[in-house]
Parts: structure tokens; sequence; C-alpha cells
């Protein structure tokens, strides 16, 4: 049930109590789920309820999310969703592209078909209205500070102007834009997602102003070129999203003009493609031990050489008592060579090797 | 008798075992492979069918006071619970839908209703029962340490008492069962680690509370006027649950076909000697499909065994497979309709409620050599002992 309501009506909670007794092993919500698929918080779910697309490769997904959602997220924020593809959960972060609306009720997320993810092209294409997702709850650190600055600077690449739009958006909403400049790269002005929201932004309010560097005509952003379209740039708080290459070199330039403490980063993961290594860096996460382990050296054996107590039983792959979840990274599973590297899905170590560096939660 | 090295007991060379794992772990790769929508549909409309006969069980029987709704509500009660424990907590449990990255259907978190709380199932079934089948000393599955169900447990007096604490069993089975990760042999032989069981019992005792709670107390005082008879209906169908679950899980190792296995078969094993072992300790039951759905597909026991993680609803294709495998490699395929395959256990658990020697061995005998031995001279036709045409052309 959802928290708010239970805050608001401790009698919820006893009621709630006596409906767990009832239903036992399973949670009311097991059952309420049944009438309404959004009717349960034991995993955070949602509805699509409309695919709007951007570009010729972007699309915008709204969704009504179910019990348990919280709209105190903040700007910039991502999101994890689930998706069932072929009777599998798949899971992606996606910042968030709508602002914290509580009475909207809806959430959006903007995302880019990638050449060689399957799952962003699934999302952009493949979603009808109606498909009930799972949701993770929103984090990360690239927020826009709670009041904002009073100049701000956005250095953006491609589908990076997604945690920015909401930013901007929470921004105009509240109708105090301080001083943004905002630098957004894409190849062409048609593969610019949101290219005429902002251009409407920009009208709108006086404060704001975007260059939109097309790559395809005017080549890539040269950050030299920062000093004549934000001259005072050392001066700002800036926010940068984009590609890992351009977050390098922005990092780099930040660095070197002695302002590295004003520059905030999202790197977004590119989603994974190809094969991972032959083993590599275990971590495992609740006790920080961490250890090097060759493709031939189990999960299970590498943890229990650095003294974790691993649950184990079998240690053929039959019982699944070793099972314990993959923070991330990716393992191999040796009997069939197929790699997991699914946010929080439960491994089997005694069978899995490391396939690249892992961290296990454990 | 024990069996102590399924390589010699079934003729097979080296080169045979060898391959008949690999025909094995090719099956199992291929149905990997080919899981997908379709069998997450199966589960899931499953998992919806039984939480509904629940729900419309537990209604009806706010009117159970009229005996037409106690029988209808105690049929669905009944069916929910016996899908819930077979068909899906059981295979849930295995494991049988993690590929599915659904935390909602997962050995890791399911919880299923009965009174063994499923940590502790998870202990005892899935690793215990599955990697040590059929190997006397070692699985507490051959008897649960209460019956005496194959020639090779030595008699004691007490087996006298089998078929009390057989019919006991049946009508309590969730009670039975929920003590069975306790492993009674050990406490009985005082190895048991007092800390480890008070935590066990712990664990049993909240279960049993919750379960109890809601069966027993509850519901029956939400019913209000219909106290009594929502009492006897949930007891009722706790009742038809535990005689169920009992004669399919008695008939996947007990009836004649299924063998044992002495602790030198475990030294040195091997994967193919594994599934080998699986399939000689296991034993099938034919009939349709709702059968098999009803009794959690463990009319396909073999199946299971070599494959205890595979999803269920594949099992009726692998037995195809496992079936003609067992015709080339020459390996017994024990299976037999239900009322068969119980009638032997029955058979077995009374002879055995006296000692060996009053009474005969009903185990099949080993499988025949395949390719016989060079036949001795006096084995083949005679042959012919003048040398005739051939030394007279010789010598021309």
């Amino acid at each position: 049930m959802p928290a708010q309501f239970a805050d608001r009506l401790p009698d919820l909670k006893r009621v709630r109590d006596v409906a767990d007794k009832l239903t036992t092993p399973l949670h009311p919500d097991d059952y309420l789920s049944l009438l309404n698929p959004l009717w349960s918080a034991r995993e955070l779910r949602g509805r699509i309820e409309k695919v709007v697309p951007e570009t010729d490769d972007a699309a915008t997904l709204v969704i009504r999310p179910g019990w348990g959602w919280k709209f105190d997220y903040r700007p910039g924020q991502y999101v994890g969703i689930g998706v069932e593809v072929d009777g599998r959960f798949h899971w992606r972060s996606y910042s968030l592209s709508s602002p914290p609306l509580r009475d909207r009720r809806l959430l959006t997320i903007t995302v880019k078909a990638m050449p060689e993810g399957f799952l962003s092209a699934h999302l952009v294409r493949g979603l009808e209205p109606g498909t009930i997702v799972r949701l993770a709850p929103p984090q990360g650190d690239f927020v826009l500070p709670d009041p904002p600055p009073g100049r701000l600077l956005f250095v953006v690449g491609g589908s990076g102007i997604t945690p920015v739009m909401a930013m901007l958006r929470t921004l105009h909403r509240r109708g105090t834009m301080p001083d943004v400049k905002l630098l957004y790269s894409a190849p062409t002005a048609e593969t610019m997602i949101f290219r005429d929201e902002l251009q409407a932004l920009q009208d709108a309010h006086a404060t704001f102003e975007m260059h939109e560097q097309h790559t395809k005509v005017h080549g890539m952003l040269d950050l030299q070129e920062v000093d004549v379209l934000c001259p005072d740039w050392r001066e700002r708080q800036t926010w940068a999203c984009g590609p890992p290459g351009m977050l390098d070199a922005a990092t780099e330039y930040w660095r070197a003009g002695g302002v590295e403490d004003r520059l905030h980063l999202e790197r977004f993961s590119v989603e994974l493609t190809g094969s991972g290594g032959d083993g590599g860096h275990v971590t495992f996460a609740d006790s920080g031990k961490e250890t090097d382990a060759d493709g031939a050296t189990t999960l299970l054996e590498a943890g229990e050489e650095v003294g974790i107590a691993m649950p184990f039983g079998c240690r053929m792959g039959i019982c699944h008592t070793c099972t314990v979840p993959l923070a991330s990274g990716r393992v191999r599973d040796l009997r069939n060579g197929e790699e997991h590297y699914e946010q929080n899905e439960s491994i089997q170590t005694c069978v899995s090797v490391a396939a690249g560096d892992c961290v296990l939660s454990i | 008798m024990a069996i102590s090295d399924v390589q010699e007991y079934t003729h097979l060379t080296d080169e045979e075992v060898e391959s008949l794992g690999r025909e094995l772990d090719d099956l199992r790769r291929e149905i990997e492979q080919s899981r997908g929508a379709a069998d997450a549909a199966y589960i899931r409309r499953l998992i919806t069918i039984q939480r509904r006969l629940a729900a419309a069980g537990r209604i009806t029987l706010f009117f159970s006071r009229f005996p037409p709704a106690w029988v209808a509500g105690t049929a669905m009660l009944a069916t929910a619970k016996i899908l819930e424990n077979m068909e899906i907590g059981h295979n849930v449990m295995h494991g049988q839908w993690d590929w599915m990255n659904d935390p909602e259907i997962h050995s890791s978190n399911w919880e299923w209703d009965t009174l063994q709380p499923a940590e502790q199932w998870k202990h005892s079934h899935n690793y215990v029962h599955h990697q040590f089948t059929n190997v006397l000393g070692y699985d507490n599955d051959i008897g649960y340490g209460i019956l005496r169900v194959t020639r090779e447990q030595r008699w004691h007096p007490v087996n006298l008492g089998q078929p009390v604490y057989n019919t006991l069993l049946a009508l309590l089975f969730q009670w039975g069962v929920s003590l069975h990760d306790l492993d009674l042999e050990r406490i009985r032989k005082g190895q048991k680690d007092p800390k480890e069981m008070k935590r066990q019992l712990k664990q049993i005792w909240r279960k049993i509370r919750r379960q109890v709670g809601k069966d027993y107390v509850l519901y029956p005082l939400l019913t209000g006027p219909a106290f009594f008879s929502t009492l006897t209906a949930n007891a009722t169908a706790n009742l038809v649950r535990n005689l169920w679950s009992y004669m399919i899980i008695f008939c996947g190792h007990f009836p004649d076909g299924a063998l044992h296995f002495t602790e030198e078969e475990l030294e040195d094993e091997t994967r193919p000697e594994w599934y080998l072992r699986q399939m000689l300790g296991a034993a099938n039951f034919e009939g349709g499909r709702l059968l098999h759905i009803m009794s959690g597909n463990l009319g396909f026991q073999i199946e299971h065994h070599l494959y205890p993680d595979l999803p269920s609803n594949r099992y009726a294709e692998i037995a195809v497979r496992v079936r003609d495998l067992c015709d080339r490699y020459n390996l017994p395929y024990t299976t037999g309709p239900l009322h068969r395959q119980y009638g032997q256990v029955l058979r077995t658990l009374m002879k055995l409620t006296l000692p060996n020697r009053y009474t005969s061995d009903d185990s099949p005998p080993p499988p025949p050599e395949r390719l016989p031995k060079r036949r001795l001279d006096s084995e083949r036709p005679g042959r012919r002992r003048e040398t005739g045409m051939w030394s007279g052309r010789v010598s021309a």
C-alpha cells in the first residue's frame, strides 16, 4: 500500500497487518494486483500510458507508477526500468525527464535507441501502451540543488539532455529561471531531442540561452569555444552529461581551469555489448573484500578464498542455495557460457565465473 | 542390493557414460535456450488461477453453514493449496523460474503455504535430497527417518508399527515435512548442534503460528456464525492436500524400480554418473495433463531429478527424449499408472514391517549385459569338421 496513505491514516497500517495475517505466506498485494496490476508495492510497477516519438530514434515513455512510488525525486535523478522481453525481465537505468510533479501522477523517461542495444530499441519501438513495467526507486546525485545557484551552465551531448531537461522543466515550472546557458551537441537538428521545447523555453525566458552544436555540420564542440560561448564558465556551477569522451575532455578542461569542483558529471552507462573478459576483479560489497579471479575460478571459490562465508549446497548448479545478487559487472555461467549482467540479477556462484570486473551483494 | 557403482551396474563403458552425460547436458542447454514468453505465461497463468481459487474458496466459506457452499469452498481451497505446494511452490523454490529475473517468482524469496519454512525446505530437499538422491546414510528422504522403505535399511522391532506410522504420516504430512530438516536421524544419534536446532525450531514455530493462525483462528473468526464450519472446511482442505502430496511424493522414490546406492558410489562420482544415479533412483507415473499439473509434474520424477531447475512445464517433452536415451543405452526407465506405483509402495511398506528373511525382494533384475562377451564354442552352432573341397582344391 502506498506509504503516503499509511502515513495519513495510521489505521490503514492496522488493517494491513490483519490482511497480512490472512494472506500469509503471500502479501495482500499479491491478491490485489490480480484486480489492478498497479495495486502492488512488492515490486514498484508502472503502466506505459503513451509512447511519444521525439526524434527518429528516441521516444518519451509516459508511465503511470503504481503503489509505493514517491514523487519526491530530485530533477536529474535516474530510475531503473525493468521490461519483460521473451519471458525475462531486463533492467536499464534512464534519467527521469519529467519534473517531480505530484499532482499529475505520471512520470516520463526519454530513451534513445542505441544501435547495438536491443532493449533501448525495444523501449523506443516495441512498447505498447498498457504494458506493465517494473520500476526501481529514483537515485543519483546528478541533481539540481535547492535553491538552485544563480548562474548555471549545462554541457550536454546527445541523449544526455534528459536529466538536464528535468532540471530545466523544474526551473521553468517554478517561474524562477536563473541565468542558464546550455551547450547542446547532437549530430543534426533533427536528432536533437526536445529541440522545440528548448527553443520555446528560450523565447519564454530572457535568462535562458541555448547554443546548438550540430556535430555533423560543425564538428564536435571544441571546449576552447566555451570561453567564447560562455566567458564566465569558471564562475558557474556546471552540469555535464553525454558520451564518455566528452565528459573526459570536460573533466580535463575544468581541472586545467582550476574549477573542477564546480563540474558535476553524469556518466550514463552505455548498454553493455559484446563479451566480457575472462576472469576479473571481484568485490564482495558487504565486507568490502576483494580478489582477482581467473576465468576458471568460480565466484563461490573466490569468495571462500578471501574468507567469506558464502552460502553453498551442491556445488554443481542444481540446488540454487548459492545464489547471490550481482550488484554490477558481468559473470559467465560455466555450464552454457551464458553471460549475466543485469543489475541485481541473482546468479549461481558455484557455476559462475567473473567475465570482467564484478561486484556481488554479499 | 544397494548399488556401489552405477557404471558397473548398467554395464556401460567409459565412453558410453561420457556420451550419455554429453547428451543430457546438450538436452539441458537446448531447453534452457528455448525458455521464453510461453513458459513465463504458463507460470503466471497458473499463479493467477491458484490465487483466484484460494480467494474464491475463502469467500465461499463465509456461507459454509450451507453444506453445498462448504463442499465447494473446501474443494476450491484444497485445490489451491495443492497447486501452490506442488506445481508452484516446490518448483519455484527449485529455481525453475529464476531465469525470468522476476523477484516475485524467485527461489530466493518464495514462501509456500505449508508449515515447513522455505529456507529449511531448500536445504533438506534441493540440496540434501537432490544431491545425494537415494544414497543410504545421506539422503534423509529414504523413509524420512521414521519408515523402513528399502531392504537395505536394517530391521528394528520398531518397524512393526510401520502401518500405523505410515497412516499418521499421510494424514499429518505437512507436520511431518515441517520437521524434515531437523534431521531426526541425527537428533537420535546426538549429532545435532543444539544451537542450530534451536534456531530451526524457532523458525518452524513462527511459520506454524502464522499458518495455523490463518486457517484455524482468523478465517473461522472472520466468518462469524460460520466459525465451526469454516474451521472444519479449512482442516479438510489441509487434510486433502496432505494425503495427495503424501501419495505423489511417495511414488517418486519408493516404487519397485527405484534403486538405492551405498556411499561408495559417491566417491569420485562424475556428473554423468550423477545423472545415471538420478535415473536409476527415481520413478515416474503416467497420467493426463491435469494429473501432472496437480502433482507438480512430479510424475516426471526422473526428468525432475535430472534437471531439478528446468521449468516443470517442459518435463513432458524432456521425458520423450530421456526415454529414447534409456532405450539406446539399455537403461531401465521406471514408470506405470499412479495406482500401480502407489500399490507397490504400500506393499513394500507392509513387507518391510518384518525382517527381510520373511519376505521376498521386489526390485527388478539389473539390466542384462548388452554386448555379450565372446561366446563359448559350445554356444555356437556346430562347425563342419571335414576339410572337403577346400583342402582338395589347395592340394590340386
